[in-house]
């Protein structure tokens, strides 16, 4: 072997090139890790999030919920306001934390702290960065959705036993915002970009059929509502948790998968591109 | 006190807003006007069928008085913390105020009166919106800006009080997110008080938004009554003062620095 031929790789062989597999399906959880240690100076910012829905469960569905009174349930029979509006609030509460990982702070980590250049000179690449931060969006939304599923088991708001689905589902909602999320904010020129986030957060959080059914709408508006990822995700929710479960679910779930898997390829590509000029 | 000094801050202020308002349409009108369609109109329709009419009012009516107060206060809030941390540490404009003949108190007292001037114009566009939906029954709803704008200041004076004592803004979000989120539901704003549970009545009477709430709604429903208005009042009033009091000991003493 003469010296030049140091310079060249060596071809894989089998072996070596499964045990690269395996730790390169480890790379994303490093930076999981990382934002897990990042966290633990400011435990208390993770906690808070878990009262903001419940506290809209206690408000919106039990206070105001007194004053509305029954509504036709999914077999017809009366429900209580807050039964109907808990699982919607599910659905949002595991929309709004994954956006606020993989908007907010992405773009913080990405343009002002400069985290990922720091990131990408270890041997993490570009796509364990994106594949890591939906993750750990995840493992946050997970947590938040379980402590919510939690309160309304408390509550006596559950009424079917394919609620047991209601918290994959949530992270399946998750794994769509997360994606779409990520891939917004390789868009995002400045903070003042985020205003279009919320443009599109806060009319999904009040109109997606969260808070009064759909049939209120004119039947326009109504097609409108059901295109919007966050209605897919309600609609999911209160099947599972209300009972009323048919195949026709898993168009909802197809819809919320390929947006998450589409929102994770844009943001691998073009981070490519905007991280290794 | 020289006022001309104070004039320079909210001039300073509005130059900057004349640049960056459009960011602060969609958080204090866009936001509180989709609550009102979602929550006053669409579920208010729910609660007008069931014909339980709330303290003898419309769903709308009712609530649209509680949602002109709340977003006066989520506003005053959110510009009383990140701004004010902005201005002492990151990219210390104060500093470079209380260089020239403005003082730590000017600078203070100027920033309230800029957050009074911006909930002007946020509960102008507000009510304006909510009285042609139909949310606002009375012309005493005029009234309800001045009773908004006092509301936004009795949380604006404490809040960027407390601002200027905090070297990072970790506690910020804790604060929105376990004081004002709280208060936005459950001072009288979408359901009245009398709902909550007997032990919890006396904590929500005692912040100040429920008494803004309430004086904002004695506004827009044209049901002023002299003496209950003047309480009202007279607390929010208090709660300016003594944090009047306090910030401008804290902004002194970090301007000092």
């Amino acid at each position: 072997m003469t010296d030049q031929h140091h310079l060249e790789a060596p071809a894989p062989s089998a072996r070596a090139s499964a045990l690269g597999a395996i730790v390169a399906g480890r790379r994303p959880l490093k930076l999981v890790e990382r934002n897990a240690m990042a966290y633990r100076r400011s435990w208390y910012v993770f906690v808070a999030g878990f009262f903001e829905p419940v506290l809209y469960l206690l408000s919106i569905g039990i206070g105001v919920g007194a004053l509305v009174g029954d509504l036709p349930g999914p077999g017809g029979q009366p429900i209580g306001y807050e039964v109907f509006v808990a699982p919607g609030l599910l659905a949002a509460a595991a929309m709004n934390g994954a956006i606020f990982d993989t908007t907010f702070n992405f773009f913080v980590k990405y343009k002002y702290a400069h985290t990922y250049d720091a990131v990408l000179a270890t041997p993490l690449s570009v796509h364990d960065v994106a594949l890591g931060e939906v993750i750990w969006a995840l493992l946050r939304g997970a947590a938040y959705s379980a402590a919510f599923l939690v309160a309304m088991v408390v509550l006596g708001l559950v009424q079917s036993p394919w609620a047991v689905l209601a918290l994959p589902v949530a992270v399946l909602i998750g794994f769509a915002f997360a994606g779409a999320g990520l891939a917004a904010t390789t868009w995002m020129r400045s903070f003042i970009d985020f205003d279009y986030v919320m443009l599109a957060m806060v009319p999904m959080f009040l109109f997606s059929a969260t808070f009064f059914p759909l049939d209120r709408y004119p039947t326009a508006i109504g097609w409108l509502v059901r295109a919007t990822p966050l209605y897919q995700g309600v609609a999911l929710e209160r099947a599972l948790v209300l009972g009323g479960v048919s195949w026709g679910l898993l168009v909802h779930v197809a819809y919320l998968a390929a947006l998450g898997a589409g929102g994770v390829w844009i943001a691998t590509r073009r981070l490519g591109r905007l991280l290794q000029p | 006190m020289p006022a001309g000094e104070v004039v320079r801050v909210v001039e300073r202020e509005a130059q900057v807003f004349r640049r960056l308002w459009r960011g602060s349409v969609f958080s204090s009108v866009l936001t509180p006007v989709l609550f009102l369609g979602a929550i006053g109109i669409g579920l208010g329709g729910l609660v007008d069928e069931a014909s339980s009419d709330v303290a003898g009012l419309s769903y709308l009516v009712f609530v649209t008085p509680g949602l002109l107060a709340a977003g006066a206060m989520q506003s005053a809030a959110g510009e009383s913390l990140w701004p004010v941390m902005a201005g002492h540490k990151w990219m210390r404009t104060y500093h470079a105020m209380v260089a020239s003949p403005i003082r730590a108190l000017d600078v203070y007292v100027g920033e309230l009166a800029w957050t009074a001037v911006r909930t002007t114009i946020g509960a102008v566009a507000f009510l304006a919106v909510a009285a042609a939906l139909g949310g606002v029954p009375s012309w005493w709803g005029l009234l309800a800006v001045p009773a908004a704008v006092l509301c936004a200041c009795a949380f604006a004076a404490p809040l960027s009080a407390f601002a200027a004592t905090q070297q990072t803004d970790v506690s910020f979000s804790v604060i929105m997110r376990l004081g004002i989120v709280p208060l936005f539901l459950f001072s009288g704003t979408f359901f009245p008080v009398t709902q909550l549970p007997a032990g919890l009545q006396p904590l929500a009477v005692a912040s100040p938004l429920w008494h803004g709430v309430e004086l904002c709604r004695m506004a827009t429903t044209g049901t002023l009554s002299g003496a209950r208005a003047v309480g009202h009042v007279a607390v929010l009033v208090a709660v300016v003062a003594a944090a009047t009091w306090w910030g401008v000991r804290t902004f002194r003493r970090r301007l000092a620095e």
